[in-house]
């Protein structure tokens, strides 16, 4: 079963199938969203975009990969001046775009917004970002980054730093990570560690996952480092803060030992993780990262309007 | 004659087989307090069971038992039966299985959740472990462990 008219809230709605032929889309629309050729493969099919939150980069890598491919867009870009602000439902400004457009791009504050709008839209609906919930095409470009570097994602040996227990896009990234079969090592202060039921989950799937509080160590032998934000809100007294945050940072003399194709990723904006000195290394791929969020959304949004996807 | 501790009641339900020490719980979800002053309530604690060993029982009178809040009760001791009584006679025996996924009965823990934002929408967990229980809410994926606190039949 193709993606054609399917919602995509969450990782889990993808199959191992799915996600490759998404991948494998977005690799032949890097020359359409680098603008050296042009397509209409989207021609005559409208987008809405349902933005109840403020988002640059996801929003205009969406409008960007629609409006590259010749489709069209409608954006809600803010709540403040819609019929939201006037105390319409999220289910019923839905409904009403579904009525309107092709597709909806939904990106919300609350968890599991995506998930009801998905139930009442009689159109599909991708979720680009549900409060601190899921967020599956992140997920689907990280992936797309890795694969793009060392040609496949089987047995590559991932890091994921920072804050492993709220961060839900980094438990998504995880059990794709499982599904191709790649070795997971998670370094985390103690406090943020990855909540048990995520690690059983990732066990019941046959996952490889270790844990190493040391960062240098733990990236000696890996081939990505997957960088997130630790965010102050989470810790009650700022002085643990202070100290967590400056250890779990990118010192770049730790870049000495790693191997040479190794890559350094994060979803961005970074704050203080990655220091700039490493932004001039061969090691950083977090903006060639940020390029793919337009051939990824690209891909996904020719294969749920179109039947041919693109491929 | 043990059983007589607690008097028959005429109409009402009979929530028997409850897990030893879990009858208090059980309460809650029966909602005693928004109950009439004719409808007795008979609580017993730690009763022989030849099946469990040792049991709670609950009697409430002039109140049948929602089927939602029958899946809150299974929720909390799977081990209960439910009957319906109708002038001294059971009438009807609620089904008490643990089904795959429990509708309207949790409030989602998680403030956020859109469930929690005045929505037209019933929460919906997927039970996703059953020893110990876990449920995981179906719109914001959070998993709800300790889940009494959050228990709100209707």
């Amino acid at each position: 079963m193709g993606l054609r008219g399917r919602d995509v809230v969450s990782m889990r709605d993808l199959s191992k199938n799915d996600i490759e032929s998404v991948l494998r889309a977005a690799r032949k629309f890097i020359p359409v969203a680098e603008g050296k050729v042009r397509s209409n493969l989207l021609d005559g099919h409208l987008l809405a975009l349902a933005f109840f939150e403020p988002s640059t980069r996801t929003r205009l890598s969406f409008e960007t990969a629609m409006q590259r491919l010749g489709g069209r867009v409608v954006t809600i870009a803010d709540p403040a001046v819609s019929s939201v602000s006037k105390g319409e439902t999220l289910s019923d400004t839905v409904r009403m775009l579904s009525g309107y457009a092709d597709a909806i791009v939904i990106r919300h504050p609350n968890e599991g917004a995506a998930r009801l709008a998905a139930q009442v839209s009689d159109k599909p609906v991708i979720n680009a970002g549900d409060g601190a919930g899921q967020h599956p095409t992140q997920t689907l470009l990280d992936l797309a980054t890795m694969q793009e570097r060392f040609g496949t994602l089987t047995g590559l040996r991932v890091v994921l730093m920072g804050d492993l227990r709220f961060g839900r896009t980094v438990h998504s990234l995880a059990y794709a990570l499982t599904l191709f079969g790649a070795t997971i090592v998670l370094t985390s202060p103690p406090s943020l560690k990855m909540p048990e039921h995520v690690r059983r989950e990732l066990d019941s799937m046959g996952a490889h996952v270790i844990e190493e509080e040391n960062l240098g160590r733990a990236i000696r032998t890996a081939d990505v480092l997957y960088v997130t934000r630790i965010q102050k809100e989470r810790f009650g007294d700022l002085a643990e803060y202070a100290r967590v945050s400056s250890d779990y940072r990118l010192d770049p003399k730790l870049l000495e030992g790693v191997k040479d194709t190794f890559i350094v990723m994060h979803p961005l904006p970074r704050v203080a993780e990655i220091p700039k000195e490493v932004d001039s290394t061969p090691h950083a791929a977090y903006f060639r990262q940020a390029f793919l969020a337009v051939p990824v959304r690209m891909a996904l949004l020719s294969q749920i309007l179109t039947a041919r996807g693109g491929a | 004659m043990r059983e007589l501790k607690i008097t028959p009641i005429k109409n009402g339900t009979v929530i028997d087989h409850i897990g030893a020490g879990l009858a208090l719980d059980i309460l809650r979800i029966v909602g005693v307090d928004s109950l009439d002053r004719d409808s007795t309530v008979s609580v017993a604690l730690h009763v022989r069971s030849r099946r469990l060993g040792w049991k709670d029982i609950v009697k409430v009178e002039n109140m049948e038992l929602s089927q939602t809040k029958a899946s809150a009760v299974a929720l909390i001791s799977p081990t209960a039966t439910i009957s319906i009584i109708r002038d001294y006679k059971v009438a009807e025996k609620r089904a008490l299985s643990l089904p795959d996924v429990v509708k309207g009965v949790l409030k989602c823990p998680n403030p956020n959740c859109i469930t929690n934002r005045g929505e037209p929408v019933e929460s919906e967990f997927q039970v996703v472990e059953r020893r110990p229980l876990a449920l995981k809410c179906l719109y914001c994926e959070r998993y709800v462990e300790d889940f009494l606190p959050h228990l709100a039949p209707k």
